[in-house]
């Protein structure tokens, strides 16, 4: 059995407030009132999501595209940045 | 309850005590402050129980906040029992401005802003340099306006602990301190008067110009502190950041964006007069 | 004007005759408001109306932490909808989240805190492992309180979310299960409606009446001004033609006459709130509550203590049958 890929989509934009400060991004999360300071792709990956759910793979394709990376070496990275942001909340699973 | 009231900045507080003693000193101590009529916050000096307040007697900690566990204290420390009634209810209360665990003075309109761990010399700093020539804004909390960015003095007294006491009395007349408290819980601590212009101009805020992080007891050095960590450490340093939501982000954003940031380690109170001078003075 | 909590009944209930309040006042209802946690309530009805300019900062304050709690009470149901997506049955928000998510007006101002949901009792199990699993942690891992909780209690023992530090209360009933009173869990339960996300809040009668056992049967009357100013918005609220039948059969089948009424009985005499003809009847004791509810000093502080302890052993028998308020009493003795 082939299992669907997770699909992930972010919380309304409007819900984002988004201040690169140096290497560090801090974001302000509407809805939940909470701070979050982030590292490299963070920004990245929430620039590549708007308003249709997408998987790992579809951030790891856009990103490669703009960077001249190799897609499979960051699709593990994003996917486990995509969780990390699934439990704060700033993005929602999408159920298959 | 005997009563009390003071403005201190933009804060009236009432303060009731079950004793008429601590009331006398804080209207003595408090004597160039103005006189609200409707306060902000009330505190309370109260017994722990009936008996108590005539047998070793004992000041339980009490307001409009209130910590559960916050241990009493004797009533020879009644006037430390007040302050920190009255920081508690900022701490907890306060929502009208970014409030920082900082201290602060002014010099031509800009302030300076100097924040750290308890024993980092902030408050020690401010009062120094609020005595030679800067205007003393605060030795405990800066409040940063929520729109403008501006700091608003909160010139409550002075609290010296330890060395510093013997320091400040080398400089300042004996009339501008409370008593000596000895043995409270940090140590011996003694009230000082702000400087009258502090008091006169508490309404007055100022620009922030410069952010220093303090640390007594290291080798003299300067260090630039990136925005990230300045951000991150001032979220530790704000009691309200968290409630204030969006504006408080906007308001700490705006802060770290526009003020250097520095940490300084110094050994003694000349090093650190003479590097945050050097620093002021780079600035220009 | 006498010194007592009926100052701050006075605020809520005709804020406007505050343009004749003087600062000492002023002093006494900022207190016993934030005392009463009832600041930003008194902040909404204040909207619009001329006070002192010391006031108004005092007033901005509490809008913004009336703002926070609910954006946190709001955020942390969100956070148990998503811990809770794979459970059978329905999560229902209780109390003050409830009145939030719902857009009622009981909402406006109040103070939120811990977050309470009601699921049914054959759901505990895996309600508790999805939390657990979800970051929430055992407050007190006692296993004699624990089986206290589970054998005579109508919630689970509190729940903390590790990270966000925010307190849960999963309920199975609206009442302890020691209590004489029997309400219809069951039929609460299928009764209640659906929001737009997921979550479900009581049917308006079932809101009202769990809204008026809490504040009967739980602890020693504390927050009485506030409890029952939220059946004084919900009965307001909700008054239409069908309401007050459809309360009165509701209230008949949970066997939760006497708090029910008692409740729309109080918020008619403190508030003025507006109640059928025949809900209103006084009895001896309103006097009694009202005095207990109001009994505060210009300083916040609480007042009448012979009434408060009355109530206090009141509330105790009304939770636990005598005889096992002793053996629970002992075992907290002997192990203090």
């Amino acid at each position: 059995m082939l299992a669907l890929p997770t699909t992930y989509l972010r919380d309304d934009n409007p819900q984002l407030i988004i201040e690169p400060l140096d290497a560090m991004t801090v974001i302000y999360h509407r809805r939940s009132g909470m701070t979050h300071i982030v590292a490299e792709p963070v920004p990245q990956i929430l620039a590549c999501m708007d308003t249709a759910p997408v998987t790992a793979a579809d951030i790891a394709r856009r990103i490669a595209d703009t960077f001249e990376v190799d897609d499979a070496e960051v699709e593990a990275v994003i996917a486990a940045r995509l969780e990390e942001m699934a439990e704060l909340g700033i993005v929602e699973r999408i159920r298959a | 309850m005997h009563e009390f009231r003071v403005q201190v900045g933009p804060a009236g507080f009432r303060i009731g005590s079950v004793w008429e003693a601590p009331i006398r000193t804080l209207a003595e101590l408090y004597r160039d402050y103005p006189t609200p009529t409707i306060t902000d916050y009330s505190v309370r000096l109260e017994a722990v129980s009936p008996w108590r307040r005539y047998i070793r007697p004992s000041v339980a900690i009490n307001g409009d906040y209130m910590l559960p566990d916050a241990a009493p204290l004797p009533l020879t420390q009644a006037l430390l029992a007040a302050e920190m009634a009255m920081n508690l209810q900022m701490a907890l209360g306060w929502r009208r401005h970014l409030l920082l665990h900082a201290s602060a003075v002014e010099k031509d309109g800009k302030a300076l802003i100097m924040t750290g761990e308890s024993g980092s010399g902030k408050s020690t700093l401010s009062a120094m340099l609020g005595h030679m020539g800067w205007r003393f804004m605060g030795d405990e909390f800066v409040l940063l306006d929520l729109v403008t960015g501006e700091a608003t003095p909160f010139p409550r007294l002075i609290s010296l602990k330890n060395e510093a006491i013997d320091a400040m009395q080398a400089q300042v007349a004996a009339d501008r301190f409370g008593p000596l408290m000895c043995g409270t819980p940090k140590g011996d601590i003694r009230h000082l008067v702000p400087p009258r212009d502090a008091v006169q101009s508490m309404g007055v805020a100022a620009r922030p110009a410069l952010l220093l992080f303090p640390s007594f007891g290291f080798q003299s050095a300067v260090r630039p502190v990136a925005p990230s960590e300045v951000f991150a450490r001032l979220t530790q340093a704000s009691t309200n950041y968290v409630a204030l939501g969006e504006a408080g982000f906007g308001a700490l954003t705006g802060f770290v964006k526009g003020v250097p940031a520095r940490a300084i380690d110094y050994r003694n109170g000349d090093e650190a007069l003479t590097l945050v001078n050097q620093l002021w003075d780079d600035l220009a | 004007m006498k010194i007592d909590g009926m100052i701050l009944v006075e605020a809520l209930r005709r804020p406007t005759t505050s343009a004749t309040w003087d600062a000492d006042i002023w002093n006494v209802l900022v207190s016993i408001a934030r005392v009463e946690q009832l600041l930003g309530t008194v902040a909404r009805r204040l909207n619009g109306i001329a006070v002192p300019p010391e006031i108004v900062g005092i007033l901005d304050e509490a809008r913004i932490n009336a703002e926070y709690q609910r954006r946190s009470a709001l955020w942390e149901a969100d956070c148990a909808r998503r811990a809770l997506a794979d459970i059978d049955g329905k999560v229902v928000l209780m109390k003050g989240t409830a009145y939030a998510a719902a857009g009622l007006k009981a909402s406006e101002g109040r103070h939120i805190g811990d977050l309470d949901i009601m699921v049914a009792r054959d759901a505990l199990p895996q309600v508790e492992a999805a939390l657990l699993a979800a970051g929430w942690e055992w407050v007190k891992p006692d296993p004699y309180d624990d089986a206290y909780y589970r054998e005579h209690m109508h919630e689970l023992p509190p729940l903390i979310h590790k990270d966000r530090d925010r307190m849960i209360d999963v309920h199975h009933t609206i009442l302890p299960l020691t209590a004489k009173p029997k309400p219809d869990a069951a039929s609460m339960l299928s009764n209640a409606v659906a929001l737009d996300n997921g979550l479900f809040v009581f049917s308006h009668a079932d809101m009202v009446i769990h809204s008026a056992a809490h504040l009967f049967a739980d602890g020693e009357l504390d927050g009485g001004l506030r409890n029952l100013w939220d059946i004084h918005c919900l009965l307001d609220e909700f008054a239409d033609d069908n309401f007050w039948s459809e309360l009165q059969s509701r209230t008949a089948h949970h066997g939760l006459w006497v708090a029910v009424q008692r409740a729309a009985r109080l918020a008619h005499q403190l508030y003025g709130t507006e109640v059928p003809a025949d809900w209103r009847k006084t009895h001896w004791q309103d006097g009694y509550y009202i005095n207990r509810f109001t009994a505060r000093d210009a300083w916040g502080r609480g007042t009448r203590p012979f009434l408060r302890l009355l109530f206090y052993v009141r509330s105790h028998w009304m939770r636990m049958p005598p005889r096992m308020l002793v053996r629970h009493l002992w075992t907290k003795w002997r192990k203090s």
